[in-house]
């Protein structure tokens, strides 16, 4: 589904991506772990295809597709969701307004019909149920006034509306108290875990991966994959750390 | 003959305008100022719209509101090759004005908004939001003064602008002015002048929002802000409308 060859990238003149190589196949979640600056957000934000993120070598395709030939909402638009580890306020915009606009942008550029209001509401409702989350608070502005936990809910809302192919979730689980990670985590799997969806968890931490099990674990360090296992991997990472690991 | 009256950018008033426009007026009507009395304890709401690419369309008002009453003027600010509109306002004891406009304009149009208003007895309020789209070498302005008076405690008074600018070479000034001689008085005032906001469009982007789509659903947002205040929901939709429409494409 997604596969990344020797990946560099710099942002404002500074090489953060070193040849990063990394396959993940339909049915897979995956998680990417690593220290501070090591470039996972950067990877992130490269595939979520944001302007300042230079690509300077190397190849990603995407179902088939020349990713880094896409401009990012076409990327949506096949299938990629990008989970912001700081979701973005819009003031005067509804999420309602903005999750239809987004969902039927991208219904349009796959030559489908759009989805009517009452249906779309259905949809929201259903999805907002999944991670415990008020309709009164999808009518609110898009995450103003929302607190952290609340943010990455409707950060998952949003994911189960798009129903994307590939979620890349960059440090979902960062503001979250113990309960909200459980309904994070639940949501994920019971959104994306599926025979023809993938995931790619960006975090710091085991915790969220103890409800998320992934497939496989890498370890980023220095803009490359240095390590590469399985769930266990992180276990021992949580222990031993990751200077003594990716050494 | 020259004019009588021919202000010059050195008058406070006229400090951002554009004053040569003003040839094409006719002269004749350049005093000509409404009065809108609102009698005490009456309401009194009115849309302005100010349309069409050339000339110079000058709307010059005069309001009096009266004791407990009520005025709300709202206006769309997107014609002429300088569209002004100048609102003297004098509030009486509990009183209230509330204003929202918005201008919109790119060439080299000038498109502004001069309001005076007095506070001239105790209890009143007045709240003015004001909205700007520009473009090309477009300028808007809001010259906004507020007069509290000795006597007027317990007044409340906001001012509210923020441009956005859609290009380098668009501009707007924002000139807010407040005399206050009441010690027991709440009055506020902010103005911000930017560019879209990038961040958002990164992430409507990345939910599959296109950049036409995601700049239109950010500046309806950015104008609905100086209608909120207005009740009558057809009139807000019209307003809004007109002024989405002199954004062309771009909104």
């Amino acid at each position: 589904m997604l596969k990344i060859d020797n990946l560099h990238a710099e942002v404002g003149g500074t090489q953060i991506l070193n040849g990063l190589d990394l396959e993940v196949n339909a049915g897979e979640v995956h998680a990417i772990m690593g220290p501070n600056g090591a470039g996972k957000s950067t990877l992130a934000y490269v595939l979520g295809g944001r302007p300042g993120y230079e690509v300077t070598d190397g190849s990603v395709s995407f179902m088939g597709k020349d990713l880094l030939d896409m401009d990012p909402h076409e990327r949506a638009a096949l299938g990629l969701f990008l989970g912001f580890q700081y979701p973005v306020e819009i003031p005067g915009v509804s999420n309602v307004q903005f999750l239809r606009e987004a969902l039927n942008a991208q219904r349009k550029s796959r030559g489908e019909e759009p989805l009517s209001a009452g249906d779309f509401l259905k949809l929201a409702r259903e999805k907002a149920a999944l991670l415990q989350m008020d309709m009164e608070m999808l009518k609110r502005n898009v995450n103003v006034g929302f607190s952290g936990g609340e943010k990455k809910r409707a950060e998952m809302v949003q994911m189960g509306i798009l129903g994307p192919k590939m979620a890349v979730l960059d440090e979902t689980d960062s503001g979250l108290d113990i309960d909200a990670l459980r309904i994070v985590g639940d949501g994920i799997n019971s959104m994306q875990r599926a025979p023809d969806k993938a995931v790619l968890l960006i975090t710091h931490y085991q915790r969220l991966l103890d409800v998320v099990k992934p497939d496989f674990v890498h370890v980023l360090a220095k803009g490359r994959i240095v390590k590469t296992g399985g769930a266990d991997l992180a276990v021992t990472l949580e222990s031993e750390g990751y200077e003594a690991v990716a050494a | 003959m020259e004019p009588a009256l021919a202000p010059t950018r050195r008058d406070e008033d006229w400090r951002y305008s554009d004053v040569n426009a003003l040839v094409d007026l006719d002269h004749g009507t350049f005093e000509n100022w409404r009065d809108i009395d609102v009698a005490a304890g009456e309401s009194f709401c009115e849309c302005i719209v100010i349309e069409g690419d050339s000339g110079t369309d000058l709307r010059r008002l005069r309001v009096k509101i009266g004791e407990g009453a009520r005025c709300e003027l709202f206006a769309v600010n997107a014609g002429g090759r300088l569209g002004r509109v100048e609102v003297v306002v004098r509030l009486a004891q509990g009183a209230h004005f509330e204003f929202g406009g918005v201008t919109l304009g790119g060439g080299n149009t000038t498109r502004e908004f001069v309001t005076r208003v007095a506070h001239d007895e105790p209890g009143a309020t007045s709240n003015q939001t004001v909205r700007s789209v520009h473009w090309d070498s477009g300028t808007g302005n809001f010259l906004g003064r507020i007069d509290v008076v000795r006597d007027a405690q317990k007044t409340n008074a906001g001012q509210d602008f923020k441009a956005l600018l859609l290009n380098k070479g668009a501009s707007a000034n924002a000139v807010p002015q407040l005399e206050i001689f009441a010690d027991d008085v709440k009055c506020n005032h902010g103005a911000t002048v930017g560019q879209l906001d990038e961040a958002a469009r990164f992430y409507m982007a990345a939910r599959g929002i296109p950049p036409e789509l995601s700049q239109k659903l950010l500046i309806r947002a950015f104008l609905a802000d100086a209608f909120v205040t207005l009740e009558n929901e057809a009139e807000r939709d019209r307003l809004l409308e007109t002024a989405l429409a002199a954004l062309g494409d771009r909104a």
